[in-house]
């Protein structure tokens, strides 16, 4: 092969690669990306079932219940609407959990309307905390 | 007047910078011959300048001068004395101002040793260095001064994030830092080279070294955040899919690519656009690692501070820089000559199926980080890419880029035969197929990556070592000894990946003190729960008495940390590192019953993870004294 005709075809190479890895990429985007709702989200548009997504907001004041096992809660997490979503966690809560502060959970929505979270996002302190909740935070007007 | 001296010196250093821009330039103009020698003195002085300014930082930092805004917002002198000093640059600030620094010891050092190049190219390279350091002083200069006074001073400092009060901060954002700067210096060298129309072997063995230089510390700086994350975080998992992990990863992609094809051009004069095009990628990842990092467009524990303005201004240099790379390659590489041809069976085909392969992967990485902050921006719609995405179209491209490299380099330069090749792959490849029959029936149940993962671990791992059979072991180059152990290391960390996600074993239970509870081959027995006391924090700290079977029992003490200065809780994972892997115990909260939440992990083989990262660096270590040694002899043989 000519030299002339091998730098072609390696630079086709290269876009064909990267192109490939680009629509991959897309398509894997689709059904990967983890969608974040608010509590009023959930209301207006529905509970996204079968697909793992992050919600956000307040934790309720005196709503969260600690199971027999010690290790699984129930809370409520709500927004400044009346929407509020039932979310369970089952492991040790960030050290920054508390009733009436920012909370972003990752999980699935089950089919009773249950939201049960794999994952409670680390939230250190004011300058740390994921931007979606600094994001509510700021809508319900407590964040200074 | 420590503080102002350091300021004196920035725009000193920075005054220097931009002459060596103008200098430089103007020297390449023809009948201006005389100006290049000074170029190097320019960028000697500016090194030094720019060193004296940061080292007076440091005192500043030592000495807790708290009528520097910079130090009053981030230290604090009930610190310990380490942290003090690395606590320098745990802030916004002080980070740049060390990333310029090691910028101008980088220019430094080019224009005292290098002695290869063209003077010519060496000078054009210098200029373009300067054009770097001069975004990044504009940026410290106008928009992040280091050296900021504040008056009245406060009586005590806001302190730095507990987080962060860990030896790892001494050493990671720096050795980050010296792989970004690297990389940015082999990319002067590329322009330099294109400025000139230089590009060949020559300059390639000029590049060379550096590109190893960042790549090493790109490969530590990696190996140490994961582990830091690891042990530091408390969620038991080593690698998050975080962008600012991925702003890390991306040049590290981007700079093996590069060492790769560099290796080509300098061997066998081949790939040279590539090369260069290469150059300029890695570039732009370590442009764009730097944005995401420090813009404080991410909320994370790297990103220190959210400012708009400073987001404008480093988003307005990445288009700078990337542009005018991309736009210089684009009217320059027409100039560069066709380099050698070779067949596609050969160790150039591996080794652009290797580039093709990680280019991909830097493609699947690059889209799925920036796909959030682009989707927040047209929409204002919130989401997030996490692990599921990227193991699913990273992976299979990883698995087949570990196959290419056991076969890569037992292929002869320029042309082989497959069926050759064949022969020579007999024994990994009979290896593979018996791991692949063994671990079915061991452990029958597992999933489809961590099988393809263990397989490919060991049969790599036998491939990479077979270029050393048969061979006089004490005759080998070191360099290829480097590139042995490298390639191994890759397969003993693969091999840690794929063991930690299948045999994992997790318990989460609320125990009452005095209860036992069976985690993997382990019996953990909660003997009690004390308050105790550090420097600048308090704690609640769990006793375990652990025990493996009949074997002697040990203790580990996990706590839950409270801080403070500034006020803040944390969790100190306790770790029992053992041969076969790793028991990690958390302590969580105290429940209504007096139960204590205990979260414990035995982690089989999870320390090859950071293992095999140590074993290829320690490759690319042996590669740049093996490269180093050869050019010196060689450069004594031409003398002589």
């Amino acid at each position: 092969m000519k030299a002339k005709h091998q730098r072609l075809t390696l630079l086709l190479l290269a876009v064909v690669a990267v192109l490939g890895a680009v629509l991959l990429a897309m398509s894997s985007l689709k059904d990967q990306a983890a969608y974040f709702y608010a509590p009023a989200d959930v209301t207006r548009k529905g509970a996204p079932q079968a697909r793992t997504i992050r919600i956000g907001g307040m934790v309720e004041e005196r709503s969260v219940r600690h199971a027999g096992d010690g290790v699984t809660m129930d809370f409520l997490v709500g927004d400044e609407t009346d929407a509020v979503i039932r979310v369970r966690f089952k492991g040790i809560v960030p050290d920054l959990f508390k009733e009436g502060s920012g909370v972003v959970a990752q999980g699935r929505f089950q089919p009773d309307g249950l939201f049960v979270a794999d994952e409670i996002l680390a939230k250190h302190d004011e300058s740390y905390m994921p931007p979606e909740a600094a994001g509510e935070r700021h809508k319900t007007g407590s964040l200074k | 007047m420590m503080a102002e001296t350091g300021f004196v010196a920035l725009w000193m250093a920075a005054s220097l910078s931009l002459l060596q821009l103008f200098l430089g330039a103007s020297a390449l103009r023809p009948g201006n011959e005389a100006l290049l020698r000074p170029v190097r003195a320019v960028a000697v002085a500016q090194g030094a300048l720019i060193s004296l300014s940061f080292l007076l930082l440091i005192q500043l930092f030592l000495a807790t001068d708290l009528s520097v805004k910079l130090v009053a917002a981030n230290s604090h002198s009930a610190k310990p004395w380490l942290y003090k000093f690395a606590g320098t640059w745990g802030n916004h600030e002080g980070s740049m101002l060390l990333w310029v620094t090691i910028l101008g010891l980088a220019g430094a050092a080019v224009a005292r040793f290098e002695r290869r190049l063209p003077e010519r190219t060496l000078v054009a390279t210098l200029a373009a260095q300067a054009m770097i350091g001069l975004g990044f002083y504009a940026f410290l200069l106008f928009a992040s001064n280091p050296f900021e006074r504040l008056d009245p001073a406060p009586l005590e400092g806001n302190g730095l994030n507990p987080l962060l009060q860990d030896p790892g901060l001494a050493f990671h954002p720096p050795t980050l830092y010296l792989g970004y700067v690297g990389i940015s210096v082999a990319f002067s060298f590329a322009v330099g080279a294109l400025v000139t129309r230089d590009v060949g072997p020559a300059f390639a063995r000029a590049m060379r070294p550096w590109v190893l230089v960042a790549w090493i510390f790109l490969t530590l700086g990696i190996t140490a955040g994961s582990y830091w994350a690891y042990y530091e975080l408390g969620w038991g998992g080593w690698w998050f899919w975080d962008p600012v992990e991925n702003a890390s990863l991306m040049p590290w992609l981007a700079a093996t690519a590069l060492l790769h094809s560099v290796t080509v051009l300098a061997t066998r004069d081949g790939l040279r656009a590539w090369t260069m095009m290469l150059a300029v990628v890695a570039f732009s990842m370590s442009m764009v690692g730097t944005f995401l990092v420090r813009s404080g467009i991410l909320t994370s524990v790297h990103s220190f501070a959210v400012d708009p303005a400073r987001g404008f201004f480093i988003l307005v240099l990445l288009g700078l820089y990337i542009g005018g790379a991309l736009t210089l390659f684009g009217l320059r590489v027409g100039t560069v000559r066709e380099g050698t041809a070779f067949d596609p069976v050969s160790r150039e085909g591996a080794l652009v199926a290797n580039n093709l392969l990680i280019s991909a992967i830097l493609g699947i990485v690059l889209v799925g980080t920036l796909y959030p902050l682009l989707v927040e921006a047209l929409s204002g719609e919130k989401l997030s890419v996490g692990l599921p995405y990227f193991n699913k179209a990273a992976g299979p491209l990883a698995l087949l880029l570990v196959a290419i490299m056991g076969a890569g380099p037992l292929l002869k330069w320029r042309r082989d035969r497959l069926r050759d090749l064949l022969r020579r792959v007999r024994v990994p490849a009979a290896l593979t197929i018996a791991a692949l029959v063994a671990i079915l029936m061991l452990a029958p149940g597992i999933g489809v990556f961590p099988l393809l993962g263990l397989v490919l671990a060991i049969g790599a791992a036998a491939a990479s070592v077979a270029p050393l059979w048969k061979r006089n072991l004490r005759r080998t180059p070191l360099f290829t000894w480097g590139m042995v152990i490298a390639h191994l290391g890759i397969a003993v960390s693969l091999a840690g990946m794929a063991a930690e996600s299948f045999f994992t074993k997790e318990t989460l239970v609320a125990a009452k003190v005095g209860e036992t509870v069976a985690v993997g081959p382990y019996d953990v027995h909660l003997m009690g729960v004390e308050p105790v006391a550090g420097p600048n924090w308090t704690a609640i700290e769990a006793r375990l008495s652990v025990r493996r079977g009949e074997g002697q029992s040990f203790i580990l003490a996990p706590q839950a940390r409270i801080f403070s200065s500034p006020p803040t809780e944390t969790s100190e994972a306790a770790i029992a590192t053992r041969l076969d892997g790793q028991l990690y115990t958390v302590l969580g909260r105290e429940d209504s019953e007096g139960r204590w939440q205990l979260r414990l992990w035995w982690k089989p083989m999870v320390t090859l993870i950071w293992l095999g990262g140590a074993l290829v660096a320690l490759g690319g270590l042996f590669a740049l004294i093996g490269r180093v040694r050869r050019e010196r002899r060689a450069a004594r043989e031409r003398e002589a």
